[in-house]
């Protein structure tokens, strides 16, 4: 019995100790901030080979669930928390503590040749409603539009919905594809193409069009004039304390590496080094 | 000479040991066979198991009766009748690029090209199948689909002259023929010129109306059926050919040489002899080949365009469409595994038809092929 007893307590000794050494953070929550999440994982892990960062991506909602039952010291979330989260939290006496990590903007891009200058808000509301078909309802030439849109699983898409189409479903003939370069890919080679992508992925081989005459971009992002914008969250406990891993993670954003790590994933640093 | 020093007969424990080593080793065999056995039944069972809170959920009809698929909608919709439709229209296209294509090629293959080419071109038909799929996608989407934006209306009239051109003049060839049958023989050949010019002519004035007309259509969006139909069927080809060429050689030397024997001309041998002795291996080379094309995902999540939508007319293969695997690959998100909403049981329920479908197909396939050995009676 003596043995078993010394063993308990070398074991949990060896526990606490390798708890000081080992610390691990687990991520859950949207699958819009997921890749920020996993890039500023895999880059904390290599600088720091004793900390493990778990990121899972089972949606905002979820992440919220995982913070305030204690099964995650991280929820990113696509959006603000609701009242009744806020509650729940409150009373499992857990104080949800809000970090903007980033911003995420989407662009509406066309073909190259497309002559078509600008839309408003309510004419890409229409036409991914089906009520404008044909680019000569905007002034272009008289074909089709192709309307392109992300799966409806991803976070941009998600953006999308909130931001542009409120409640409203897209028309039928709408074609899905499973990511911001696909999309990209689709309409540098069609030229009746509309679509939608994060603003990180715009290059030359597309043109944005300014939605309700603002162009789309890192500063009329910031500056609150571009429409289809949300900024992204990680939620933590309380403010986590100075000088731990968690405080280093979350707040990775406000370095140089961070927003180099978040402009690389498509999305709009809050800080401008 | 030591060997014939060996004894013969076995000691007790000796016997005793080989049997039982003969036992394990069957045992084992019947283990590994029985594992795909349970695989399939586990997979079966496993999707049912997902599936049916689904139909507890939201019931039968709107799965199957609906168009509107809006699963992230508030609230949200789950018609999967245009999806289902998408999967038919996609698996036609195939078929009819496919089957003609394969079984024209397993034929010139093992009974028309000669023997040395045969074990060259064969080989190389089978590479068509150890493309990874999602090579096959990336090339639909990056280079075929645009090139259908841009050259459609062409692309579609040289394809019209290439397939009609040579199977019309091959029906004309064989109408004159069978027309001129009961002419006075000093006649026939001046009856049989005269139809054959009159016939082409006719054909080739249809060919150049119908090559105009389908030059003037513009193809807005590369991503649609007809594109993965035609992608899917070269995937299919190379199980067609193989499957359908080698029940085409297993008919035998000996068949093919009574047939001449008795005066029969290779045509004769050809249609009346081998391919019905073949027919069963013939149709269930087809019946694999439409199902890679039924249970393809990679390419038509890449290339069909994924819209929800039942083509107006139905058999609009320009307009882009959506299957069941490219439904169950693009909307299979994490989110909806923690939930356990319909969101997340919809897919099983849509993978259950699709395995429910090959099922069938399987067993439709087994029933063609016992049919035809009891019809055929003696004959392999």
């Amino acid at each position: 019995m003596k043995i078993f007893y010394t063993f308990l307590i070398i074991v949990l000794a060896s526990g606490f100790l390798g708890g000081a050494e080992v610390s691990k953070i687990t991520v859950d929550g949207s699958t819009t901030v997921g890749p920020i999440a996993k890039a500023f994982a895999e880059f904390y892990m290599k600088q720091h080979p004793g900390v493990n960062i778990t990121v899972s991506e089972s949606g905002s909602g979820n992440g919220a669930k995982s913070l305030i039952n204690g099964s995650c010291q991280v929820a990113t979330m696509s959006r603000i928390m609701k009242q009744n989260e806020y509650e729940a939290a409150v009373h499992s006496e857990v104080l949800p503590i809000s970090h903007v990590v980033a911003l995420d903007g989407i662009a509406m891009i066309v073909h190259p040749s497309n002559p078509v200058k600008a839309l408003t808000m309510e004419q890409v509301k229409r036409i991914y409603t089906g009520k404008i078909k044909n680019w000569s309802q905007l002034g272009g030439p008289n074909v089709p539009i192709v309307i392109i849109s992300r799966d409806t699983n991803s976070g941009t898409y998600e953006t999308f919905e909130t931001r542009v189409l409120k409640g409203e479903k897209i028309v039928k003939n709408c074609e899905y594809v499973g990511s911001n370069g696909a999309i990209r890919q689709r309409v540098q080679s069609t030229q009746a193409a509309l679509g939608y992508v994060g603003i990180g992925f715009i290059d030359n081989t597309v043109k944005a069009l300014p939605v309700n005459s603002v162009p789309p971009s890192p500063e009329t992002v910031k500056n609150g004039s571009y429409p289809i914008a949300r900024p992204l969250y990680m939620y933590t406990n309380d403010y986590p304390k100075m000088g731990s891993d968690l405080y280093l993670f979350v707040t990775l954003y406000l370095t140089r590496k961070g927003q180099a790590i978040i402009e690389e994933t498509g999305f709009i640093p809050v800080t401008n080094y | 000479m030591k060997k014939t020093e060996r004894n013969l007969i076995m000691s007790d424990a000796a016997s005793r040991l080989r049997r039982l080593t003969a036992l394990i080793l069957k045992g084992f065999l019947l283990l590994a066979t029985a594992i795909s056995l349970v695989a399939v039944l586990l997979i079966i069972a496993y999707i049912a198991r997902d599936a049916i809170p689904f139909f507890k959920l939201r019931g039968l009809g709107e799965l199957f009766k609906s168009t509107a698929w809006y699963p992230s909608g508030h609230p949200p919709e789950f018609g999967a009748l245009a999806i289902f439709f998408g999967t038919g229209l996609v698996t036609l296209g195939a078929i009819v690029v496919a089957v003609p294509l394969g079984i024209a090629a397993a034929i010139a293959l093992s009974d028309i090209l000669p023997y040395r080419l045969r074990q060259i071109v064969k080989p190389v038909i089978e590479i068509l199948a150890a493309i990874p799929s999602v090579a096959y996608g990336f090339f639909a989407l990056v280079i075929f689909a645009p090139l259908l934006q841009n050259r459609g209306g062409s692309l579609l009239s040289t394809a019209a002259w290439l397939i009609a051109l040579p199977l019309g003049l091959l029906i004309i060839f064989a109408v004159t023929e069978i027309a001129t049958r009961s002419i006075r023989e000093d006649m026939v050949k001046t009856a049989r010129l005269v139809l054959d010019a009159a016939l082409i002519t006719i054909l080739i004035r249809g060919l150049l109306a119908l090559s105009t007309m389908l030059n003037s259509i513009k193809i807005s969006s590369g991503t649609n059926a007809l594109n993965v139909s035609i992608i899917l069927g070269i995937m299919a080809l190379p199980t067609i050919v193989s499957v359908a060429e080698d029940s085409l050689q297993a008919a035998g030397r000996e068949l093919r040489e009574g047939s001449y024997a008795l005066g029969a001309t290779r045509a004769e041998t050809l249609f009346k002899v081998i391919i019905p002795a073949a027919g069963s291996g013939i149709i269930a080379a087809v019946i694999l080949g439409v199902m890679r094309a039924v249970g393809e995902t990679m390419v038509v999540w890449m290339a069909s365009g994924n819209a929800a939508q039942i083509p107006s007319p139905w058999f609009n293969f320009l307009s882009p469409v959506r299957t069941l695997t490219a439904t169950i690959a693009g909307d299979m998100g994490e989110a909806d595994q923690v939930t356990g909403s319909s969101r997340y049981h919809v897919l099983f329920a849509l993978a259950l038809c699709l395995l429910l479908t090959s099922f069938v197909a399987n067993l439709a396939s087994e029933w063609v092929l016992r049919r035809q050995q009891r019809k055929l009676g003696g004959l392999k």
